[in-house]
């Protein structure tokens, strides 16, 4: 006799210090005492998110949701709902009582990756089963190229991959000049380097179709007849899904010569990219495929009037594209009803770091990062407190919890001296020093600068070295000075955006956390407890046991003590590697 | 075409449309500073100094690669853009080995100038000079990657003037180098040895070899017997380095320079040029007459002929044999006038000065340059060695008397041999004497204006009793492609020879504008040099290689006739098809 | 005249329309969905296939289909496994191990009943139903 109901109690790392273990035991305890286990089955599930309202309790098959459940409510829940049949109102979630099933108590609205997950992306017919090639059809037989566009005008998409340039307009200026040569281009740029963002190989893994289907479109409104997909070659599963997915394509009639028999010739090649972030910056993408080493050009000229091999070129980035064929079979209009006033639609972000549920999220436009951070990732792991959050990869700032209620938009990311990105979001707690967590980002800039200009090259690598010596503990008040002078020029007169964007994570970090800086610089003192050189270990004789443990895992032998006895580190020898404070099971290390 | 208003500064002017805003603000007089954009090459932005705002715009462009639009409104200087500027020129200095005393390029660096119109004192940032060796491999450049700042001209002029891709960007970030691709030592890759990449090198990180002391050592050895030889080219551009105006000619002030350094004898590489003709025409004329592989493509530049061994084997049949003047001045000096003057050949130290780096490369590019039983030329300088060794030797060149002259016998020259240091010139000495030598008679004319210019391939039809001669000429190895592309295609097809000769020159412009001459060479300086050199020419009291009679004297006494046993042996060499890279 | 590559792209879409929204309409058919992106298979997708596969067989389940997708952006709980069949809730299995992933067949196919412990929420919930709703 299979269950009637089902009572799915969170048990994610926030609900089980919020007490959802004492439900979970009360639900159990209900189900024997009103005789109904074989009717109703009391599940422990992963983290449904919203920790912050936990403990979270979930019925199914209703799918009501309900928070901040005590025993109390578990009883309510029992006795009203599953055996009464009426929901119990007060524990749901505030105004939205009434919408059920609920799709408002989860925040992500899946258009980019609507088909992630669902769909085998080796199947064309699946992706056809899900209004795949729709939006293609329609364009080819029931719209002309300016309608497309003004289609994507409406719709106000924008650029994902960072800069938010406005699609159509890319569109509109390449369809425009495209008479006057004979060749147009469209690529779409898979060349995804931001760290811990990892959208495109997403959507090129699980829907590899939609970009097809996308840039054919694409070619349709600006009189292209070629595509190139420029993807990195450290993405071997999606070049695979693609390649498959272009000869399933081909076969269907949906690309290549005469597609659907209207016409219209439109293909497709794959060009790899060896892995350096400075070639997804379009003009240094198009040396790239064009066999020239993958360093930027000066704009203008733009790819748009002149790109790949000198013709107009139009460049889209995979989330972007994603979108497309949604927005042409729903209209701009509907696109245009989700986000903000000024970015519209929904963008996909990779939450990694301090975080309980990492992975890909896609939410509206305008969604606060508290909503991100804490109902969707479920805030920080281990009772930690939240530091800030980085998003615009190397090229973004940190943004701290007062501004944690700012509704994202790319220009409410850039007030906040950060930016949108390619929609990395990294999570950062209490144990994260920013000092070096703004090195790590430098680090990066530097290594991926491709050497061309002055600004990016030198100044990137002096930025660098002196971050390295504030957390070596050799910094001087001067070398804040010198951080911001030598950013002026990076910004201003570096060629291309990672150059002018090396420079954001060290002013943001010194925006919001100068004071950390100061505690490096003037107190030697690194506050999160990372940066080695400014750390000390000391056992709390208090606390220590003397069990050896620490002093059998230090690797230079510098912890000494008799058995039973406190245990002494050696201060002159230690290297400052952590085992001790790792392996101690008392808390009897303690940094300094 | 219609010009364009714009503001440069707030002030109102009128331009051509299409030029960059560098080169509007130079029209108005303004200079913006640069180190990586040169007018020899296409501008790619890569020092950031020449940032400018424009009215509306958030970003600031690079003037070098930013076309001006009309009705723009451009600043090319204020205190932030000094700024951001002074603080790039910091951020290049504290990656830059700043030993400016021992420096080659001290008093002709552009980052020192720069430094020097900032005012910077000091440099705020931490030093950051990478421990790299320098490349010493090849006789004619070193490259010292420490003084590198990275400004890519090297590697343009490589690539896109010369074509010949030895220099590389290598690696990237900080890390990058302009070098030979895959660890190769100069001499190793294809270099062609030019030189134009010191040419255009803003500061010291790549430079001809300095052999000055050499020489002064010769001079300084008793037993030794110094001849010296000087180029066509080195007269019309050394002045540049005591104020003079390029192209001014300083033939006699070297002729004095030299004797007051010391040496014993000095004799002019024009003469030899003019045997060049004799016996390069004789050549010519064999093949045009008998049915011989035509064109005939000219030899006398060491690059052209490197980059022909390793670039294009196939042409080898096509190449004269003849060497260059130098080589076939050298292989006199140690035999001729060495019996002449009753020297041992083993003591006559032949020096020569070249406008040219690769020069100091084909002085042991084969057998053959050791023609004599001797090195035939011991010791190749630079223009600019020359004009650091009358420096240092005291010597107020500009005080010099201009009617010094060369050493008998092998020291006179006519114009043809002058105007061989100019693109087209040695097409048109060859074409004086041709005429002469195909019909023993003198044209009726002197000077073929339709071989000059500075186009990078000219080509031009001249009818010798009734038959059509067809020549071409090219200069800056790039463009030489197409122009053997047009012979390899007829050869293929079995079709007559698009051209009956052929010159080509490694540099733009000829030798005036070699890798050896004075810097900040610009298509203004070449065209000044050149005028040099055709005015020279149109002085000379004879202006035909056949009509020298010191020519006449060697064949009579030495040699024997052109294209003799003897010749060949000393005035002529031989091909080989080489490897691009030898690692 | 002969239908038209537009017709048989319509025509396709209808069909595989029906069959991905209600697998269930034909009754006994499963569906079992498993995360194939790579977050998916470097936490170890290919074997929890393998363990499925093996199982079904195993247990003698002909009327399961497996469907190998992308990522459902559930990186924390990879790797995922999605089962649909008639009379159970659509439940989103996430870090299955090979033991977990014999007791998905054991116990919600079989038993009827969810893997306590494993079950993780759908990231969006109109994902799949509504395809043409987004909002």
């Amino acid at each position: 006799m299979p269950y009637k109901n089902f009572c799915l109690v969170c048990s994610g790392n926030q609900c089980e210090s919020g007490k959802s273990d004492e439900i979970y035991r009360e639900l159990k305890r209900l189900v024997m005492d009103r005789r109904v286990s074989q009717e109703v089955q009391i599940v422990k599930t992963g983290c449904f998110g919203f920790c912050s309202k936990g403990p979270i309790v979930k019925v199914l098959p209703d799918e009501t949701f309900y928070v901040e459940v005590d025993a109390e409510g578990a009883r309510a829940i029992m006795d009203e709902h599953i055996l009464g049949g009426k929901e119990v109102q007060r524990l749901m979630l505030k105004g939205e009582e009434h919408k059920k099933p609920s799709r408002f108590y989860q925040k992500q609205v899946r258009i980019a990756l609507r088909n992630c997950g669902v769909i085998n992306p080796g199947e064309i017919s699946e992706y056809i089963g899900r209004d795949g090639y729709a939006a293609l059809s329609m364009a080819l037989f029931e719209m002309t190229p300016l309608e497309v566009i003004e289609e994507l005008k409406k719709s106000g998409l924008r650029g994902r991959g960072g800069a938010g340039f406005p699609t159509w307009q890319k569109w509109k200026f390449t369809h425009d000049v495209k008479d006057k040569t004979d060749e147009v281009f469209i690529v779409c740029n898979a060349d995804e380097g931001d760290p811990g963002a990892y959208m495109d190989r997403s959507i090129l893994e699980g829907d590899p179709q939609s970009i097809l289907e996308a840039m054919a479109i694409a070619g349709y409104a600006c009189g292209s007849r070629m595509g190139y997909i420029y993807i990195r070659a450290e993405y071997p599963l999606a070049i695979e899904r693609l390649y498959t997915a272009m000869d399933q394509a081909r076969e269907h009639g949906l690309l290549g010569k005469n597609i659907l028999d209207s016409g219209f010739d439109f293909d497709i090649e794959i060009r790899l990219g060896a892995g350096a972030f400075v070639c997804g910056e379009e003009t240094a993408l198009i040396a790239s495929i064009e066999g020239e080493r993958g360093m930027p050009r000066p704009r203008p000229p733009f790819p748009a009037t002149r790109g790949l091999w000198g013709k107009p070129t139009v460049i889209n980035n995979v989330e972007t594209l994603a979108s497309i064929p949604k927005i042409i079979l729903r209209g701009g209009d509907w696109f245009a009803k989700i986000g903000t006033e000024k970015s519209k639609g929904t963008k996909v972000f990779a939450l990694t770091g301090k975080i309980s549920n990492s992975g890909l999220v896609e939410v509206p436009m305008g969604t606060t990062l508290r909503e991100i951070i804490f109902d969707i990732g479920g805030g920080i792991p281990g009772g930690k407190a939240f530091k800030a959050v980085q998003t615009g990869g190397p090229s973004g700032g940190v943004i701290t919890a007062e501004h944690l209620d700012t509704p994202i938009d790319y220009e409410n990311l850039v007030a906040l001296g950060s930016m949108m990105g390619s929609g990395g979001m990294i999570v950062m707690d209490e144990d994260d020093c920013i000092v070096d967590v703004t090195k790590f980002y430098l680090d990066f800039s530097v290594d991926e600068s491709c050497g061309k200009c002055a600004p990016c090259r030198i100044g990137g690598r002096k930025m660098y070295n002196i971050l390295d010596k504030i957390t070596k503990g050799q910094g001087t008040l001067e070398d804040i000075q010198h951080l911001k002078a030598l950013a002026v020029p990076m910004q201003k007169a570096s060629l291309c955006g990672l150059g002018q964007a090396a420079p954001n994570p060290v002013l943001s970090t010194l925006r919001y956390f100068e004071a950390e800086y100061l505690a490096h610089i003037e107190d030697k003192r690194c506050p999160a407890g990372v940066c080695k050189a400014l750390v000390t270990y000391t056992i709390n004789p208090d606390l220590c046991i003397g069990c050896t443990v620490c002093s059998r895992k230090c690797p230079n032998n510098c912890i000494t003590g008799k058995r039973k006895k406190p245990h002494v580190i050696d201060q002159e020898c230690c290297i400052k590697c952590g085992i001790c404070y790792e392996g101690c099971k008392f808390g009897a290390v303690e940094i300094a | 075409m219609q010009k364009i208003q714009i503001k440069i500064n707030n002030i109102p002017m009128e331009v051509a449309p299409g030029i960059s805003v560098l080169a509007a603000a130079r029209q108005a007089g303004i200079h913006i500073p640069t180190l990586c954009a040169h007018p020899d090459l296409t501008p790619w932005g890569a020092c950031g100094l020449c940032v400018v705002k424009v009215e509306g715009m958030p970003k600031l462009p690079r003037a070098c690669v930013t076309e001006v639009s009309a009705n723009a409104s451009y600043i090319t200087h204020d205190p932030e853009l000094n700024k951001i500027r002074r603080t790039i020129v910091e951020m290049i200095l504290s990656n830059h080995p700043n030993d400016c005393l021992t420096c080659g390029r001290s008093g002709s660096c552009e980052l020192q100038t720069l430094a020097a119109n900032f005012s910077i004192r000091e440099v705020p940032f931490q030093s950051n000079v990478p421990e790299l060796p320098k490349d010493e491999s090849t006789l004619s450049i070193v490259l010292d990657p420490r003084k590198c700042i990275k400004c890519g001209r090297c590697v343009l002029v490589c690539q896109e003037l010369q074509d010949v891709w030895a220099l590389e960007f290598i690696g990237r970030g900080d890390h990058t180098e302009m070098m030979p691709a895959g660890g190769a030592l100069l001499s190793e890759s294809p270099c062609i040895k030019c030189g134009q990449c010191s040419a255009h090198c803003p500061v010291g990180a790549i430079y001809e070899r300095d052999d000055t002391k050499k020489l002064l050592d010769a001079i300084l050895n008793p037993e030794l017997h110094v001849a010296v030889q000087i180029a066509p080219a080195v007269r019309v551009a050394i002045g540049e380095a005591f104020g003079l105006p390029p192209g001014t000619i300083t033939t006699g002030k070297i002729y004095g320079a030299l004797r007051r350094l010391g040496v014993n004898a000095i004799f002019d590489t024009n003469f030899s040029a003019d045997l060049t003709i004799m016996e390069e025409g004789t050549e010519f004329i064999e093949r045009l007459t008998q049915n011989g592989i035509l064109p005939l493509i000219t030899s006398c530049c060491p690059s052209w002929v490197d980059y022909m061994e390793k670039y294009c084997a196939d042409m080898i049949p096509h190449f004269s044999t003849a060497k260059s003047p130098m080589m076939m001045q050298g292989a006199l000096t140690k035999t001729y006038y060495a019996e002449k003057k009753g020297i041992p050949r083993e003591k006559i130290f032949s020096a020569a000065i070249m406008p040219c780096t690769s020069k100091k490369f084909e002085i042991v590019r084969d057998k053959d340059m050791y023609a004599s039983g001797q090195q035939d030329v011991d010791l190749v300088l630079t223009t600019r060695e020359l004009a650091r060794l009358i420096k240092q030797s005291g010597i107020d060149f500009l005080a010099l008397p201009d009617d010094e002259s060369a050493d008998s016998p092998i020291g006179a020259y006519t114009g043809a041999g002058t105007i061989f240091g100019a693109t087209g010139g040695v097409m048109e000495a060859a074409l004086r004497t041709g005429y002469f030598l195909v019909t023993g008679e003198e044209y009726e004319k002197i000077t073929f204006e339709e071989v000059r210019g500075m186009e990078g391939i000219r080509t031009a039809s001249l009818s010798i009793k009734g038959k059509e001669l067809r020549v071409a000429i090219a200069h800056g190895i790039a463009n030489v492609r197409d122009l053997l592309n047009e012979i390899r295609t007829a050869r293929e097809e079995g079709k007559e020879p698009p051209y009956h000769f052929v010159e080509v020159m490694a540099c733009r412009g000829g030798c005036i504008a070699g890798g050896g001459q004075p810097y900040n060479t610009t298509d203004a300086v070449r065209n000044a040099r050149i005028a040099g050199m055709y005015a020279d020419d149109a002085k000379s009291e004879i202006r035909c290689s056949h009509q020298n009679p010191f020519i006449e004297e060697v064949y009579r006494e030495f040699l024997e006739k052109p294209g003799s046993h003897k010749a060949h042996v000393l005035l002529h060499t031989h091909y080989h098809p080489r490897p691009l890279y030898t690692r | 005249m002969a239908p038209n590559r537009l017709e048989e792209l319509n025509r396709l879409r209808e069909e595989k329309s029906m069959e991905l929204h209600d697998p269930k309409g034909n009754d006994g058919e499963i569906e079992i969905r498993i995360g194939m992106g790579s977050s998916g298979i470097a936490s170890g997708a290919r074997d929890i296939l393998r363990v499925l596969n093996d199982t079904l067989k195993d247990r003698g389940i002909t009327k399961a289909l497996i469907r190998q997708t992308g990522s459902l952006g559930l990186d924390y709980a990879e790797p995922t496994v999605e089962v649909r069949m008639h009379g159970m809730p659509d439940t989103i299995y996430g870090r299955v191990t090979p033991e977990v992933a014999q007791q998905i067949v054991d116990r919600h196919i079989l038993g009827r009943e969810l893997v306590c412990g494993h079950v993780f929420d759908r990231p969006a919930p109109d994902m799949v139903k509504e395809p043409n709703h987004a909002l």
